[in-house]
């Protein structure tokens, strides 16, 4: 079981910043993944969480060349994804399915559920005659819990937990060995959010998935997941088993993440120890030299933070961690220390070293 | 006597040619100051319509608000819009959800906030200035004489919502509605916006009344917890005594479908079945019956009335015995 099914290597997603009206100028770079590792084994839930704007959904659609990426390659059992092209790139999406965050605009208003279901039966050939398919329908809706008199309704016809059910059959459709969910219960009432991740554990072994769950919510992360990542500013900073990141978190960021998520229990909440963070998180598009968190770790050092990049590296057994120091935070050798907020540059946070050449729109070029 | 006083709120919105439709049923509460009182539940209960129906802000035409909302004694209803006016703002402040949508986009944070204060305290323009640097200070914007001349659209959302917060406190109201004040915001703002607000509570002892879907931030801020269900309150108790033995099937539920960080590994959620959608109208039963475990023939037929038990009030015919486990597994 243990077995790779996704290799990521060296992924990097980076959105060029153009300025002009005739000639595009590309003056920066928003830096949405830099250089992101992972593997994931077969069977097995692997959760990647962090806040918005980390790069966490990028990475996921990266995966998928759903966005192509600036630089390096994912190996799908075996065989390089990042390298496959037209007829051979089609077929292996297949393999590859997808749930989006939001259920009633990732489904076409005007597609009955039938035809939602059936469109990618076509696409790749599964369409095997009237009889067969229908039975599959079937199937698949009593797979995700649904009425087969669901067929003939439309999305919007469903509350938010349906849709997102509907979603879930037409991932399954294709009997994929690989679903990438993007924030698959974060649009979900409470109540509703436990049927749906109920209900993706049920599949998972039933049909021996492999998931990829990308989610803000480090909560229904660890109880999803078997292993772990957590990311900040387009880069994993920890890697561990779901337990093991909750039981002991070595990245600083980790430590603040966690002690943030507020419990429902009245008695903990009482005792327990906030790290709160100063300020926001730095703008992409202007990453902070050295270890892209050192501007509001509280257990930032004096030398090498701020210059030079701690690459990811495994401190115990599956274990990973990207930062210098962080031997010494777990033995608590280092104590954490106050942190002025840095201010966050908002809107396109290019480095006001590069000059904004050109005029920035039609009506700026027509009237200098 | 309480600083705001809710008693038997209804909201009716009446829609032309469409059933009426009873978004809040009933809704009593009292906040003391100093004290914070959470009301909470999922979409669609009423939580937010409780709280746009005291600060006076729902359309006159369409909705048909009654019982009274006593603030210091005078009952905010029957005050005309010029009165309520003068205490918007000035005693009752309020923080919306969303900090880009409720500040205007093309004015700058700076004349949001003295616009307050030159209206409610009679400040100048420069006196007012100052004061509100001195507010963006407190809520913790970084270098706060720069972010007074910016637009809205220039400031990350966990800095949106402090300016929000400054101005609901500009005139240091009595009572602070918080209506879902961290919702749009990442979990480690959301951690210095609650702290923001739980010193205010301590220092200035104003009264907060929090709206929000999150069972975590309630048991980390609250004192009393409501919770709602299809615009009434299904369950009111204190908070420890509310988290620690939860009686109503809802809150109960709602408890035991939340995954826990400081979960076991490998414990089940057990979800409520259903949607809301399936709910019922109160009048003839419990809203809750169609989705609730505990559920018997006379809860489809009588409405629970609301009832008294040691401190907790309680609206169920049957409800959880302390020490029950969560609900049997419900078939998906």
């Amino acid at each position: 079981m243990s077995e790779t099914l996704v290799s990521v290597q060296d992924m990097k997603v980076h959105f060029p910043i153009k300025r002009g009206v005739f000639i595009d100028r590309t003056v920066g770079y928003v830096y949405a993944v830099d250089g992101v590792d992972l593997e994931i084994k077969r069977g097995e839930t692997y959760g990647l969480v962090g806040e918005s704007g980390c790069g966490k959904s990028t990475l996921g659609r990266a995966m998928l060349r759903l966005n192509e990426p600036t630089a390096g390659k994912m190996v799908f059992d075996g065989q390089d994804f990042s390298a496959l092209k037209g007829e051979e790139l089609r077929k292996m999406r297949r393999r590859i399915q997808m749930v989006f965050q939001d259920p009633l605009s990732s489904l076409d208003p005007r597609q009955s559920v039938e035809s939602i279901l059936v469109e990618g039966l076509r696409a790749h050939d599964l369409d095997k005659g009237k009889e067969s398919t229908s039975k599959r329908l079937r199937e698949l809706l009593s797979a995700v819990g649904l009425p087969s008199t669901a067929l003939r309704k439309y999305p919007h016809e469903f509350s938010g937990g349906q849709r997102q059910r509907i979603g879930i059959a037409r991932a399954l459709a294709l009997e994929p060995d690989l679903i990438v969910a993007d924030e698959p219960v974060s649009a979900l009432d409470v109540s509703v959010q436990a049927q749906v991740v109920n209900l993706m554990e049920e599949l998972q072994e039933q049909f021996g998935l492999t998931y990829l769950v990308i989610a803000h919510d480090l909560a229904v992360v660890k109880h999803i997941s078997d292993r772990v990542g957590v990311m900040y500013l387009g880069g994993l900073v920890e890697e561990a088993s779901a337990e093991d990141l909750y039981a002991e978190p070595l990245h600083p960021y980790t430590r603040a993440l966690l002690s943030a998520i507020p419990v429902p229990d009245p008695v903990v909440e009482d005792r327990r120890e906030r790290i709160l963070l100063a300020g926001d998180l730095p703008s992409p598009a202007n990453p902070p030299t050295g270890c892209r968190f050192h501007t509001r770790c509280p257990w930032r050092q004096a030398s090498r933070c701020d210059t030079e990049r701690p690459v990811l590296r495994e401190l115990k057994p599956g274990h990973k961690v990207a930062c210098h120091y962080a031997e010494q935070i777990r033995s608590g050798e280092i104590q954490p220390h106050e942190v002025k907020p840095i201010l966050v540059e908002e809107g396109d946070g290019l480095s006001p070293d590069v000059p904004l050449v050109g005029p920035a729109s039609v009506t700026e070029a027509l009237n200098p | 006597m309480a600083l705001l006083e809710v008693r038997d709120l209804t909201v009716v919105f009446q829609r032309k040619g469409e059933e009426p439709f009873r978004a809040v049923d009933g809704v009593s509460f009292d906040v003391e100051p100093g004290q914070t009182v959470g009301l909470v539940g999922e979409s669609g209960c009423g939580k937010s319509v409780t709280s746009l129906a005291i600060m006076g802000l729902l359309p006159k035409r369409g909705a048909k608000i009654s019982g009274t909302v006593k603030y210091d004694g005078t009952d905010l209803l029957k005050l005309s819009d010029k009165e309520m006016r003068d205490r918007r703002g000035r005693d009752l402040g309020m923080v919306f959800q969303d900090p880009l949508s409720s500040l205007n986009p093309v004015v700058p944070i700076g004349l949001q906030v003295t616009e307050v204060l030159e209206r409610h305290r009679g400040l100048s323009r420069k006196e007012a200035m100052i004061e509100a640097k001195n507010l963006l200070d407190k809520v913790g914007i970084p270098d706060p004489n720069r972010r007074l001349k910016e637009y809205p659209h220039q400031l990350s959302g966990g800095m949106r919502q402090r300016a929000l917060i400054a101005i609901a406190l500009a005139c240091r109201p009595k009572l602070l509605i918080a209506d879902e004040p961290t919702t749009a915001l990442d979990v480690t703002i959301q951690a210095q916006i609650l702290s923001v607000m739980k010193e205010l509570v301590q220092d200035l002892g104003t009264a907060l009344v929090m709206i929000t879907h999150d069972l975590g931030v309630v048991a980390g801020l609250c004192d009393e917890v409501n919770v709602l269900y299809g615009g009434k309150v299904v369950e009111k108790a204190m908070r420890h005594k509310l988290f620690a033995e939860p009686r109503h099937p809802y809150t109960h539920g709602l408890l035991a479908s939340i995954p826990r960080l400081d979960a076991a590994p490998g414990e089940k959620l057990t979800p409520i079945k259903g949607s809301v959608a399936d709910n019922i109208p109160w009048e003839h039963g419990c809203a809750f019956a169609p989705r609730c475990p505990n559920a018997l023939d006379v809860c489809v037929q009588v409405t629970p009335p609301e009832e008294d038990q040691l401190g907790r009030l309680l609206r169920c015919h049957n409800p959880v015995v302390p020490g029950t486990p969560a609900a049997e597994e419900v078939p998906v």
